[in-house]
């Protein structure tokens, strides 16, 4: 019941900030939202593995980018789909990649999962570099539509909404697994996995749940991609600045809980983009860097840490 | 027939002195991840940083690139003394070493690839000293001098630190470290300071296996990347922490990439280390030759 | 044999060339309250490892009221009613002490077949009052003295509703009033009926509880009687005084 009242709080929140930008109408503040949106998305996404169960994973850019790659797939064979048909096939193949790893690794200790990551983003993107048929190391064109399908409007607005939709959903889903058993199992194997598999918990089980749908919302994250930049190459889908944003968001927000990957996104994903447009791209980048290792050792809580207790 | 007979047999011996290559990029991981159990995953950002002094002490000052690695190893040194000490009064003493340590160390990979886009640019550069054009020739194998040279130093480096680890009270301390911290305590010694020093080498390391990568391929910031997944890939291979295993196992790997590079194009052999890394971890996590 | 809750049957573990355990014979009635001694390094905490699923065992079988656990992981053993405590105490230190003991409720207690916890909140209560811990409820394990994170292993070992309980040194390192305290709710716990294994170094302790004694050496079972019995054995005596 809290869960649903939860959920029709954070649509509301989300039809005021798509009243409010249509109200601004202006192209680019459809461009920069989006790109937050996106990171609220993988933040939460990176948060219900790394913050949840405390397994790190260096690979999102692999996740969001085979999501951004099935939906270059789908553009190019015969299928036209809805995007939102695209990003669930995006999600699912994601969501089985991460299986996947997991199955492969989860049973050791956790370090090594996180360096399996880090191997297989590049994995990832040699296969991709070496796949003609999605363009290979040259890239990929996709048309992006003029107009919206389901509101008078651009695609880009329609992107957008698109994106605010999974935020809601992937905030929603965070925050039923913190108040629900599958959170209690989370932490108790973030906290002491012998002990917790003392007190009954399926560990690798519920490690296979995280990984499973924390890859699957990377995935269905990066599915837009493609009629967002309307050129995508393997350099760029798999850039490792995905990988740092995604963690250093709900490291700077604060991990424990929903909310701190939603601030920490909203915070450096806006900064970011004020940052690229008034100095530099690279600049904004070593900022992210900077607060990221500034955070770790000064606030380990995050900044959700400094309003409890 | 005999062409494809002279290509196996120069993708085998060039495979082998890459991979004695490799073993030096691998040695200060094998020390830090292998021996202290720091995740240091931005040891090749260090690397990188050693290739760009080797540069610029090569390119303004027209030093030989491995005499430079060498008078530099004080300054890699004090600059892992000083990362294990924020590291350790940070993440260790307060037994939050595994995501924040990892963020951590992602965050300094992430920060010197950066900072040197920001200095440098994304333009390739490269060193020059008399051994990198010529080869030498037996028969029909070609031995490039960019390749023989690193192969030597980084069996050099490799055997010195041996030694010291074998001979030295403070090699033998760290290798107790590695066995036991407790036990270490108990013999007097402290182990934060055994492990700082240890911490410091292995950067140190890095200063060398900079400037000889930098002779054997052009180098720019991003290339660091590229060995994260070869380095760890080696180093669990070789059973973590054992030196003679990183060196069997660097080479086991060198060859490979160099065999798929030959037979398959340049552009599949990153997927090499990493394949052979979820492989090892998959069936063999306590590397080829460790215990089990 | 029918009313044994507990089999152990040529039991073997070895590491490397080290022989930690070599074919262990045992048997547990049903609410029968046994001690588990032996010298430092003979292999207790590898037993208790074997038998609740840490460890993997490399010959012989365990065999617990009807099910053979071999190929059985910690949590399965834990569901089927087997609950340890460690020696050392391994709380969940980013949860409050309510929240720790909720987790077996959660994943122990509430999956056994016809069991429904209708209120876990209020079970999570009887359990810290059980141990004296509900005042702090809401608390985080780092607050707590020594013998309050032993209170709160065994509560948390307690909310699987275990018929089994394998209370792993619960006592080492606390004074002699601490070290009545824990028997008396060891006591306690088996008068509601749990079998216990207690697993001690402190013999007055070993002594006071046990009915029956099983001394282990140098990964044997060397000895299996009553505490009066076993404590004159010669071999025993040998064992811990060195002979």
């Amino acid at each position: 019941m809290r869960n649903v009242r939860f959920t029709v709080l954070a649509l509301l929140v989300a039809a005021a900030t798509f009243a409010a930008a249509r109200l601004i109408d202006n192209a680019y503040v459809f461009f920069a939202g989006y790109v937050v949106l996106q990171y609220i998305v993988l933040a939460t996404a990176w948060n219900i593995l790394g913050g949840y169960t405390g397994y790190v994973n260096f690979g999102t850019a692999a996740f969001f980018a085979l999501g951004a790659y099935t939906t270059v797939v789908l553009h190019k064979t015969v299928l036209v789909l809805p995007l939102p048909a695209m990003m669930l096939v995006g999600g699912v193949i994601s969501g089985v990649i991460g299986l996947g790893m997991g199955y492969l690794t989860l049973r050791l200790r956790g370090t090594f999962f996180s360096i399996a990551t880090l191997a297989m983003a590049v994995v990832a993107q040699t296969l991709i570099t070496n796949w003609n048929f999605v363009g290979g190391s040259r890239g990929a064109y996709i048309i992006r539509p003029s107009d919206s399908p389901i509101f008078s409007g651009d695609y880009i607005q329609y992107l957008f909404v698109v994106m605010l939709l999974l935020s809601v959903i992937s905030v929603s889903i965070a925050r039923a697994i913190q108040h629900s058993r599958l959170g209690y199992g989370f932490s108790a194997i973030r906290d002491d996995e012998l002990a917790a598999e003392a007190s009954g918990v399926p560990t690798l089980k519920l490690k296979l749940i995280a990984t499973t749908l924390s890859g699957g919302l990377m995935g269905m994250a990066g599915a837009p991609l493609p009629y967002y930049v309307t050129y995508l190459d393997p350099a760029s889908g798999f850039s490792l600045s995905y990988a740092v944003n995604t963690i250093a968001m709900p490291l700077i927000g604060g991990t424990a809980t929903w909310l701190g990957p939603v601030i920490g996104a909203v915070l450096l994903g806006t900064l970011q983009q004020v940052a690229t447009v008034t100095i530099s791209s690279a600049l904004s980048l070593l900022l992210v860097g900077l607060l990221l290792v500034g955070f770790v050792i000064a606030a380990p809580k995050g900044i959700v840490g400094w309003f409890t207790r | 027939m005999d062409l494809s007979l002279d290509l196996l047999g120069n993708a085998l011996v060039s495979g082998l002195l890459l991979g004695g290559f490799y073993a030096a990029v691998t040695i200060g991981v094998s020390i830090s991840f292998g021996m202290l159990d720091i995740v240091n995953i931005a040891h090749p950002a260090f690397i990188i940083l050693g290739s760009y002094t080797a540069y610029i002490a090569n390119s303004v000052f027209g030093f030989d690139p491995i005499l430079a690695s060498i008078v530099l190893l004080p300054a890699f040194y004090l600059l892992g003394v000083a990362m294990y000490h924020v590291y350790d009064v940070s993440f260790e003493r307060r037994g939050d070493a595994s995501i924040r340590g990892l963020a951590f160390f992602f965050g300094i990979l992430f920060i010197t690839e950066v900072t040197l886009v920001l200095v440098f640019g994304v333009d390739y550069r490269l060193v020059d000293a008399p051994y990198v054009g010529p080869s030498l020739h037996f028969g029909v194998i070609d031995l490039p001098l960019r390749l023989l040279v690193p192969f030597l130093v980084s069996m050099a480096l490799i055997g010195s630190l041996q030694l010291f680890m074998s001979y030295t009270f403070i090699g033998r301390a760290i290798q107790a470290v590695a066995q036991d911290p407790m036990a270490l305590r108990l013999m007097a010694a402290n182990p934060s300071r055994i492990k700082r020093i240890a911490f410091g080498l292995s950067i140190a390391s890095a200063s060398i296996a900079g400037a000889i990568l930098i002779i054997i391929q052009p180098v720019e910031p991003s290339i660091a990347r590229d060995y994260i997944g070869r380095i760890f890939a080696i180093c669990v291979m070789g059973g973590l922490g054992s030196f003679s295993g990183t060196v069997v196992a660097a080479m086991i790997l060198g060859v490979m990439e160099s065999l798929t590079s030959t037979f398959y194009g340049p552009s599949w052999s990153p997927a090499v280390a990493f394949g052979f890394l979820l492989i090892t971890l998959a069936v063999r996590p306590s590397g080829l030759f460790g215990r089990s | 044999m029918s009313d044994a809750l507990l089999t152990v049957a040529g039991l073997g573990k070895h590491f490397g060339g080290f022989v930690a355990l070599s074919d262990v014979q045992l048997q547990v009635a049903e609410g029968e309250r046994l001690g588990l001694i032996g010298p430092n390094g003979s292999g207790k905490s590898t037993l208790v490892n074997c038998l609740c699923g840490t460890l993997r065992n490399d010959t012989g079988q365990v065999t617990f009221s009807g099910h053979k656990l071999n190929g059985l992981s910690a949590h399965q053993r834990t569901r089927l009613g087997m609950a340890r405590s460690f020696q050392l105490p391994r709380p969940f230190p980013t949860l409050t002490l309510a929240e720790n003991v909720r987790v077996p409720i959660l994943y122990a207690a509430d999956v056994k077949p016809g069991r429904v916890v209708t209120n876990p909140r209020q079970r999570c209560e009887e359990l810290l009052d059980m141990v004296g811990l509900l005042p702090k409820a809401d608390r985080k394990p780092a607050d707590l003295t020594q013998i309050e994170m032993r209170k709160l292993e065994l509560a948390r070992a307690m909310a699987s509703e275990p018929r089994l309980l394998i209370a792993d040194e619960a006592m080492a390192g606390l004074s002699h009033q601490e070290v009545d305290d824990i028997l008396a709710l060891l006591m306690k716990l088996s008068a509601q009926g749990v079998t216990i294994i207690m697993i001690e170094h402190i013999m007055r302790a070993v002594l006071a509880f046990s009915q029956r004694l099983v001394v282990l050496v140098a990964g044997r079972k060397i000895a299996d009687g009553t505490p009066q019995d076993v404590v004159r054995q010669p071999d025993v005596v040998a064992a811990y005084l060195g002979s």
